[in-house]
């Protein structure tokens, strides 16, 4: 259990997603104009995450990796050239089932994310949450844990960052700095508070 | 060279500058630029795969049906990856470790989706394809000025060169530790756009709120 939750802390603080890792950075710096927006994109990426980095998992566990096949005799197959290929899939196919679904049962909800779910297909976010699994060589249940972590984390850095810029817009900001550029010093110095937790275990 | 296709391979530069304007492709301008030599791969990898997948998809785009282009771009793109990838592993395995999930996110990359909705589906090959080496030369501006100055003052080298003789080493130089660690990265970033958008005014955002501005004769 215990490393469950040195992971799972890991994800959010020490490697955040946005701050530390710079993934989504785009997403990250363009729809953080708002809070509300923020907080239902920063949803969305969470449970997107949960379902496809353990479904990677699986995927990279039982068929690419090298000697994977072996139930079904192969045992000498290496498939892990493909893993871009595979993984940008499944997470395409996934959100797509994710928009329908939510469509059809939880139109409230479907409403209140729009067009941010489709869009998450190129969140590098989820690509690298699948990415940085299979270069650990997570287990299962430690990648559900990693999807929740690096999820929630970057959630947490866009509401963070929402808010702040909320705030600035009644700031009296340098014309050639507006907008993008003190998003950019914004983001700096919330990664340096992020790097004030660095070193913490459990 | 015709005046058409100068101005698709130069504007990207400073003008329509894909990290500083159009905010694309910034994971990775942040991330890979501690160090020089890992920047250079990262601009070359990028440049080619967003030349070549602007090229596949423009010669493909009037038969790609639009509700699933986003899926063929994908595809188109993920498989140019795979071979920078594998090249990259074949050849400079050292880099390829550094630079990690890196390579595998320029699938990701907003830069090349962006370019080929942007302007592949819409031009013919040659153009397309010029149109991608020229944001990859504007994407590779900012990053080889980052990989530059992060590098000469986080760590004194430039491509693992000496070039400030370290205190360590006898030398005069304490190298600024902050310019290795993520903050620095995007104050620069925030510095450049800062630069760029004070030379060239019409990049500026507008404001949202203005500040009343009042004058001492009012006051008085």
């Amino acid at each position: 259990m215990e490393t469950y939750i040195n992971l799972f802390i890991k994800s959010v603080f020490l490697e955040n997603m946005a701050l530390s890792f710079f993934l989504g950075m785009c997403t990250f710096l363009v729809i953080s104009k708002k809070i509300d927006t923020a907080i239902g994109l920063g949803i969305a990426v969470v449970f997107v995450q949960v379902i496809t980095v353990p479904a990677n998992n699986l995927l990279f566990q039982y068929l690419l990796k090298d000697g994977a096949l072996a139930w079904a005799g192969l045992p000498n197959v290496d498939l892990s050239f493909l893993g871009l290929i595979s993984y940008i899939g499944t997470i395409a196919a996934i959100v797509q089932i994710l928009e329908m679904v939510m469509e059809r049962f939880f139109p409230a909800l479907a409403n209140a994310l729009g067009i941010f779910l489709p869009l998450i297909t190129v969140n590098c976010v989820i690509l690298a949450g699948s990415l940085l699994m299979v270069e650990r060589d997570y287990n299962f249940t430690e990648s559900v844990v990693y999807g929740v972590g690096t999820g929630a984390g970057w959630a947490l850095a866009i509401t963070l960052l929402a808010g702040i810029r909320e705030k600035l817009k009644y700031s009296d900001i340098p014309d050639g700095l507006q907008g993008l550029g003190i998003a950019f010093i914004c983001g700096g110095l919330m990664s340096l508070g992020f790097l004030a937790l660095s070193g913490i275990q459990i | 060279m015709d005046s058409e296709s100068k101005k698709v391979l130069v504007e990207p530069l400073i003008d329509n500058n894909p990290i500083t304007l159009q905010v694309l492709g910034i994971c990775s301008a942040l991330a890979v630029t501690s160090k020089l030599s890992t920047a250079i791969t990262m601009c070359i990898a990028l440049t080619v795969v967003t030349a070549f997948s602007n090229a596949a998809v423009s010669l493909v785009r009037n038969h790609l049906p639009t509700n699933i282009r986003i899926i063929a771009q994908m595809t188109i793109i993920a498989s140019l990856v795979i071979v920078v990838d594998q090249f990259l592993r074949a050849f400079a395995f050292g880099i390829s470790k550094e630079l990690s999930v890196f390579v595998g996110l320029i699938i990701t990359n907003c830069i090349v989706l962006g370019r080929t909705e942007a302007y592949a589906l819409k031009n013919p090959p040659w153009p397309s394809f010029l149109d991608g080496i020229g944001n990859g030369l504007g994407y590779s501006a900012i990053l080889i000025s980052l990989g530059t100055v992060r590098e000469l003052f986080g760590s004194g080298t430039l491509l693992g060169i000496e070039i400030l003789p370290l205190i360590k080493n006898g030398g005069w130089y304490n190298p600024a530790g902050i310019m290795l660690l993520p903050p620095s990265a995007f104050f620069l970033i925030g510095f450049i756009i800062w630069g760029v958008r004070s030379w060239r005014t019409a990049q500026m955002e507008k404001r949202e709120y203005q500040v009343h501005q009042v004058h001492r004769t009012e006051v008085m």
